[in-house]
């Protein structure tokens, strides 16, 4: 019996500038715990949006969102806050770091937040974050001196320190050259396969997709194909 | 052992502010240059305040302590049987002395709150020179009391106070009444009292207070002189001046003192309402220019630290997507405006004090001497509770804004 870690029922969320549009309709479908996810999509067709409400981060939309068994829907931000500190590693399309501070202290952050570890046992773990990511050398870099395929490994390394339930990526390859993406996709592999870590990836990167456990295909904010099958 | 949390919130902030040093010091410059120009105007209401009470309590006491007119009463204030009643009232012709005034002044002595008292006794005279008189009055004084209370011996250029006590018949003349009546120091003066009894007298000493009017007319004499001079004897006495510990709390204290001694009791601020009022208005003008001056530095410094707020208001996005709360993200802008806060008011204080202690040695001359302003605790903390008052309110309102808002609506702007 596969377990749940991530559910949506009926979630629909509409924009209303410049013109009222439904940008989803009625997404419902569920995530296992260990599994390797991407959704695929046309430009435009949602698939970003709603990565961002199954991360917390957009609490304006009707249905329902659990994740961990939890009804997070109505949750107030400071408690989502806490979510996403825990449980969720999220990594933008474009390289969000914080420009002021030192790789290693970008990818150290979420966990000093957390307060679950002691700062030596934190550093030495975004050392070795960094070094899984092939970045080791830059890490007392400033952040802004990095180019942006460096930048987008120190954020895949950012969300993946506080180890976890899920990491959801929005085009996390999308910077990348071939031998990175590889290499982030065999990471990918390793911590849905060895570590029960659940990745969700929104992509456009068709072989990237195809390498994963499933794959979600949608179209004008609706889910039309649960298990799409590459030919 | 419970683990100690990483103080992750401080440390954002601390970057930020090592980061963006110009901004930094823009803003802690506003902080500086508001504190400092509301501590200095105030040090100079305060110097201004107190110079002049100062040069006030050279000639009147505290509190005055004397025996009012009375009015005659009609003896039947009836007129229920329609017989009209004609009343002339009458200033009683009493004398004003006050009884046993050895008993009300040990009295007044025995007042916690009282630091001084000393009687005093005035009479109308005529200065005779020649054919001509000049009217003044000269004030009876115990010399060494009234020394003690009104400093008399700052502003005697000739002689000194103490040959007073020496001289029974010694007068101390005010400079404009000497140069009147051409006598130094040494020479006789003749005076002649309201009731007629004239009188030689040595010149012992001249006072010069810079107050015309005074100076053109008053004279010191012995008190017992003065009782002389009425044909009045040792226990005649019109006035006690007494001095008490904070003179702000004369106008209060008078009542309980005319209560205790059953005489009028007349505080300072009372007997010199005109002067009172252009003091309360020059305090005024200069609290509202030290207030909008106030104003004007909170809206520069909120303006600085709004904008490093809306600045970061992307890393604010990625700060909450990663798990900060607003409660967080408040604490980083809170205390980033804090820190600057206090390199603003550390600096500000320092400028203040410069600028105090250095108009304090500007000699102006005249009465005055040298610049009056000084340093006042309260105004220093006065100005640093509004230099943190207004740098928080500058951090926290606009943090508590972008604190509040999902971090996806930041993103896609």
């Amino acid at each position: 019996m596969k377990e749940i870690i991530l559910q949506t029922k009926s979630i629909t969320k509409h924009f209303y500038e410049p013109v009222e549009f439904k940008v989803l309709d009625d997404i419902s479908f569920d995530v296992y715990k260990g599994e390797f996810l991407t959704v695929i999509g046309k430009s435009g067709c949602g698939k970003s949006t709603l990565l961002y409400i199954l991360s917390t981060m957009d609490t304006e939309f009707e249905g329902e969102l659990f994740i961990d068994n939890q009804n997070v829907s109505r949750w107030k931000q400071d408690k989502l806050a806490t979510i996403r500190n825990e449980k969720i590693g999220f990594v933008f399309q474009f390289h969000y770091l914080l420009a002021e501070f030192s790789c290693l202290k970008n990818v150290m952050i979420p966990a000093l937040r957390l307060g679950k570890l002691p700062h030596d046992v934190i550093e030495e773990k975004a050392y070795q974050k960094l070094e899984l990511l092939g970045l080791k050398d830059q890490a007392l870099k400033p952040s802004s001196k990095l180019s942006g395929g460096q930048q987008q490994r120190v954020a895949i390394a950012r969300a993946l320190i506080n180890d976890p339930l899920i990491i959801m990526g929005d085009e996390p390859t999308g910077n990348l050259d071939s031998v990175n993406t590889q290499n982030i996709f065999s990471i990918f592999k390793e911590l849905t396969q060895e570590f029960g870590q659940t990745i969700i990836a929104v992509t456009h990167d068709n072989d990237f997709a195809k390498a994963s456990d499933r794959t979600i295909e949608m179209q004008d904010g609706k889910i039309i194909n649960q298990d799409y099958k590459f030919n | 052992m419970p683990l100690k949390k990483h103080p992750i919130n401080t440390e954002v902030a601390y970057t930020y502010i090592v980061s963006n040093k110009r901004l930094t010091m823009v803003a802690a410059l506003g902080v500086t240059l508001g504190i400092a120009v509301f501590i200095f105007m105030n040090s100079m209401l305060a110097g201004f305040d107190k110079s002049s009470s100062e040069a006030f309590f050279k000639s009147i006491p505290h509190i005055r302590i004397y025996k009012d007119d009375e009015i005659s009463k009609p003896i039947s204030s009836q007129t229920n049987n329609n017989i009209p009643v004609i009343i002339n009232p009458k200033v009683v012709p009493a004398n004003n002395t006050i009884v046993n005034p050895k008993q009300v002044i040990q009295l007044l002595k025995n007042q916690s709150d009282v630091a001084f008292v000393t009687p005093q006794l005035t009479v109308g005279v005529f200065y005779n020179n020649a054919k001509t008189q000049i009217s003044g009055r000269g004030i009876g004084i115990l010399p060494e009391e009234a020394n003690q209370m009104f400093n008399m011996e700052s502003y005697v250029v000739e002689g000194s106070v103490n040959n007073l006590k020496n001289n029974i018949n010694g007068i101390l003349l005010g400079a404009g009444v000497a140069s009147k009546m051409n006598v130094t120091e040494g020479d006789n003066i003749s005076i002649t009292s309201s009731i007629g009894m004239t009188k030689v007298m040595k010149v012992i000493g001249i006072f010069q207070t810079n107050n015309s009017v005074v100076d053109k007319t008053t004279a010191y004499i012995n008190i017992a002189f003065a009782q002389q001079l009425l044909k009045k004897n040792a226990s005649y006495i019109t006035d006690i001046n007494v001095n008490i510990k904070d003179y702000t709390k004369a106008k209060a204290y008078a009542v309980t003192l005319a209560q205790l001694t059953n005489y009028k009791a007349e505080d300072w601020e009372t007997a010199n309402e005109t002067y009172m009022a252009a003091t309360k208005m020059r305090a005024i003008i200069i609290r509202f220019v030290s207030v909008s001056i106030l104003l004007v530095a909170g809206f520069g410094i909120y303006n600085i630290l709004n904008m490093t707020v809306m600045q970061k208001i992307n890393d604010i996005a990625i700060l909450k997507a990663i798990g900060f709360n607003g409660f967080d993200v408040v604490k980083i802008f809170v205390s980033q405006a804090l820190i600057i806060g206090l390199i603003g008011i550390v600096f500000g204080v320092l400028f203040a004090s410069i600028m105090v202690a250095g108009l304090q040695n500007y000699y102006v001359g005249g009465d005055i001497g040298y610049f009056p302003i000084y340093f006042k605790l309260s105004n220093f903390i006065k100005g640093v509770a509004f230099g943190f008052g207004v740098t928080f309110l500058a951090g926290f309102i606009p943090a508590r804004k972008a604190a509040n808002v999902d971090p996806v609506s930041i993103f896609r702007k």
